[in-house]
């Protein structure tokens, strides 16, 4: 029996696969919902919304952490000595090659802005640390420069600069 | 397990695990080869629901453990974000709450068929008083898992339930203070029944495991009641049981859709919609449907101690019933005194149930001690008696013999079982429907929504404009604490855009902070704020109010109701109607009047209000005719606002009602269309066996 409705498809075959495939889109289709719910909530997404940073407060040479997103966020104030020195690397020597000019915004060279999440395995690097004046991860030892940018491994990029503008001088908003 | 297995893996790799773990074989013998008579019927198919059924709790239980936070604090609102703001929370939360009334239901069916086939005779003892420990570990879970929304009825459910064993003499009140963990029901209460909840389905599961080895060492029981005898009574498990299961699953899950996209309330309590309150009890305490008859056993006792003896004996009697019974025919079909007891005992435990619903005054009470003693002597008198007294019909020669008889006739006595199952399911929720009524009240008029029936959407002019009216008038003493800024421009809501929703938003002054000096400030509300309180905290609403705090409005529509009535509940099932707490606003914002009727005293500092319980509220009349202008030219009227008002607040307390009824819709046709082919793929595959 087996070999010969293999041979010639029958009306039998055919309600077979069809109610089999109609119980497997079914079963896919209503999987869905139950990994769906795994991703962030509309409260959680909501609450990642862009925030606002009033600079003023951050004097030359200082820096502040915020958070957004529940990542740390480093704002720095750099010195002029800082800024020379970073954009004064030669781009080909870096593990992450990018110019300082495009991690920071024109007309405000003197603020970084960069997440200050390690891109090794995500500790948070401690600021005015490390060879490069810049960061330095505590973890496993990955140094960055005052622009970010990776120096020293283990880690293999730059810390990542999130989404940010300038809404005044004194004013940026972050997302 | 037993059973004979063929099986003889051909893959080298497999042949080499088989060797080291035979567990395909296992599975092959107990669900593949394993013999089934051939003569069960759509009852038999409720085990393999009751194990969809189990899983299906154990799944989506772990993934709501995963958003629930269990707290006294917390937990009510953790809910209500589950419900709104995760991804299907809505239908994750209906699947399991209406789940377990499915559960139940079929559990129940499952023991009534075991009852009625007589599946709990030797040799199946050790199987039935499994099947016991099962629906006892059922009770448990189902009562733990009840109070963990921690509404009005969770808590009050929490209560009634552990005071229970306050009737045990000398150490009582110990033990309760033991299960509490402290002087009341309370914050360790509800943290250890969150972790019994999510620990007992396990119990469960692997009670089950016991429950099919014990199947499979004794082999099924069979509408005929005859032990099968040749290989021609039986047909292997695959794939007719398999196949046969299937479908009767799917029809199980059509059932159960209903209840998950078009009445998720249908058998819940409006109250548990309300947040604990330790200062208040509702007016009707009723457990879960599932619970009823045994609430009515111990309601109906007059005795604290032997009312919770009597209602714990009531379910522990199922142990000894295979010694009670004992009557060598199993199934009733071959019982003619037998079948009419059995179905007197069917309508006692539905009477019984109904009556746990009932206030517990006047003729119920005498009632319910009569069905009370009906429901032990069918056990302790009826069985013992006719075991000694009856003559059975005589039986098949074998099982194949009862298939042939049965050819001839159309399967009648199932339909007709069916009707009169319906009609007792409906029976018991409409009695639940009447335990929530409040007695000598008129019931509002039943208004005409937008969002009623299984393609209502929301009228979004009248969302809007209900929003306006709460914005002017409700807003300055309710507050809408569930209800944020983003959710206006959500779709399935009042159709703002995020721009329009933002800007609403900055209207209100939201109290942020601490900022870097410590301080608290306030600041232009963002679109995911939540509406801000008129009051900081109770206290300040109770103090400004008059006493009464003016109720929160996030979900008013779903935490009030009224008494629908006989035959309006079995109606309500197929029409789906659940507008009872839009009826009730619209209602109670129309019915204040100036002069209260003759005969009636209203207390000073309240007024009279036809449709509000008792009908003096604190609330004086909110709105009158022209009080918020309308842009859309919609009469500025007080019906028109209780109206608006209304549709808005069905919107806030279900802000994804028109996702559920959508995927409602999809579901049922991919239900339908799947049935159907079950259906005819059933029939081909039994073609051979018959």
């Amino acid at each position: 029996m087996t070999a010969s409705t293999a041979d010639h498809p029958t009306r039998r075959d055919f309600l077979f696969v069809a109610t089999g495939a109609t119980a497997a889109v079914g079963g896919v289709a209503a999987l869905w919902p139950f990994i769906s719910q795994m991703n962030p909530d509309a409260s959680t997404i909501a609450a990642g919304a862009p925030i606002e940073v009033d600079l003023t407060p951050v004097a030359e040479g200082q820096d502040i952490k915020v958070f957004w997103r529940g990542k740390p966020i480093y704002i720095s104030h750099r010195t002029k000595k800082q800024v020379e020195e970073v954009r004064a690397v030669p781009v080909s020597s870096l593990i992450d090659p990018a110019t300082d000019q495009s991690r920071t915004k024109d007309g405000h060279e003197q603020w970084l802005v960069v997440i200050g999440i390690c891109t090794h395995l995500g500790c948070i690097p401690i600021a005015h640390e490390g060879n490069y004046d810049g960061f330095f991860c505590p973890c496993h030892g990955s140094q960055y420069d005052a622009s970010g940018r990776v120096r020293q491994g283990p880690a293999p990029l730059n810390l990542p600069v999130p989404p940010y503008q300038f809404v005044s001088d004194t004013k940026i908003q972050i997302g | 397990m037993s059973g004979p297995s063929d099986y003889q893996p051909s893959h080298p790799a497999l042949k080499w695990f088989e060797q080291r773990l035979p567990i395909i074989g296992l599975v092959h013998s107990s669900f593949v080869a394993y013999p089934t008579p051939r003569n069960l019927n759509y009852w038999w198919t409720f085990g393999a629901i009751l194990s969809m059924m189990l899983g299906v709790q154990i799944l989506t239980g772990v993934i709501l453990a995963m958003h629930y936070t269990p707290h006294a604090d917390l937990a009510f609102k953790s809910v209500e974000l589950i419900v709104r703001d995760v991804n299907y929370g809505w239908l994750l939360r209906n699947m399991h709450a209406c789940g377990a009334s499915m559960f139940f239901l079929a559990v129940y069916i499952h023991m009534f068929r075991g009852l009625y086939y007589g599946s709990y005779k030797a040799p199946r003892e050790v199987l039935w008083i499994l099947g016991v420990i099962i629906y006892l570990l059922m009770m448990a879970t189902g009562f733990m898992g009840y109070v963990l929304p921690w509404g009005q009825m969770s808590f009050w459910g929490a209560t009634v339930i552990t005071n229970l064993f306050s009737a045990v003499p000398y150490f009582g009140e110990s033990i309760v203070t033991l299960l509490w963990g402290g002087y009341s029901v309370g914050n360790p209460t509800l943290n250890r029944f969150f972790a019994l909840h999510y620990l007992l389905p396990f119990l469960i599961a692997g009670v089950v495991v016991l429950h099919v080895w014990a199947l499979h060492v004794a082999g099924q029981n069979n509408p005929a009641g005859v032990e099968p005898k040749t290989e021609k009574d039986m047909v292997p498990f695959t794939p007719y049981a398999t196949i046969k299961d299937f479908f009767g699953v799917t029809c199980f899950l059509i059932f159960y859709s209903w209840f998950i996209f078009y009445m998720p309330n249908y058998l819940g309590e409006a109250d548990n919609y309300i947040p604990a309150n330790p200062a208040v009890t509702p007016a009707h305490i009723v457990p879960e449907w599932y619970y009823l008859p045994f609430y009515a056993i111990l309601r109906s006792i007059p005795n604290k101690l032997a009312g919770v003896v009597a209602m714990f004996a009531a379910i522990i009697v199922l142990v000894f019933l295979p010694w009670l019974d004992s009557a060598k025919t199993r199934s009733n079909k071959y019982r003619p005194l037998g079948k009419q007891f059995f179905w007197i005992f069917f309508i006692v435990c539905i009477g019984l149930g109904y009556l746990g619903a009932q206030p517990p005054e006047g003729v119920y009470v005498v009632l319910g001690r009569i069905l009370t003693v009906l429901y032990f002597a069918y056990f302790l008198i009826v069985l013992p008696l006719l075991a000694r007294i009856e003559t059975p019909r005589p039986l098949p020669n074998s099982i194949a013999d009862d298939v042939l008889a049965k050819s001839g006739r159309k399967a009648a006595p199932m339909v007709s079982a069916v009707i009169a199952l319906v009609a007792a399911v409906s029976l018991l929720a409409g009695g639940m429907g009447d335990a929530r009524a409040s007695e000598g009240q008129e019931n509002p008029p039943s208004a005409k929504w937008s969002f009623a029936g299984p393609f209502g959407t929301f009228d979004r002019g009248a969302v809007q404009r209900g929003l306006k009216v709460y914005k002017e008038v409700c807003s300055n003493c309710h507050s809408l604490q569930y209800v944020a800024f983003r959710n206006l421009a959500e779709p399935g809501g009042p159709g703002y855009t995020p721009a329009q929703a933002a800007a609403f938003a900055a209207e209100y002054k939201v109290k942020d902070g601490p900022n870097d000096a410590g301080d608290m400030f306030e600041r232009p509300g963002r679109p995911a704020d939540y509406f801000p309180s008129p009051f900081p905290n109770e206290q300040a609403a109770r103090a400004a109010n008059g006493g009464a705090a003016p109720p929160d409005l996030s979900l008013i529509a779903k935490a009030r109701s009224y008494k629908r009535g006989f035959p309006w509940f079995i109606i309500d099932f197929f029409t789906q109607f659940q507008e009872q707490g839009p009826n009730y606003i619209n209602a109670l914002l129309q019915g204040y009047e100036d002069n209260p009727p003759h005969g009636v005293t209203i207390p000073e500092g309240s007024y009279y209000n036809k449709y509000f319980p008792g009908h003096a509220i604190k609330m004086p009349k909110p709105i009158s005719d022209g009080q918020v202008t309308y842009d859309d030219g919609s009469p500025t009227t007080v019906a028109q606002y209780a109206h608006d008002v209304a549709t808005f607040l069905m919107w806030t307390a279900e802000p994804h009602m028109e996702a559920r009824k959508r995927l409602g819709y999809q579901v049922f046709i991919f239900l339908i269309i799947f049935a159907g082919l079950m259906y005819f793929t059933k029939k081909r595959v039994w073609a051979a066996a018959h």
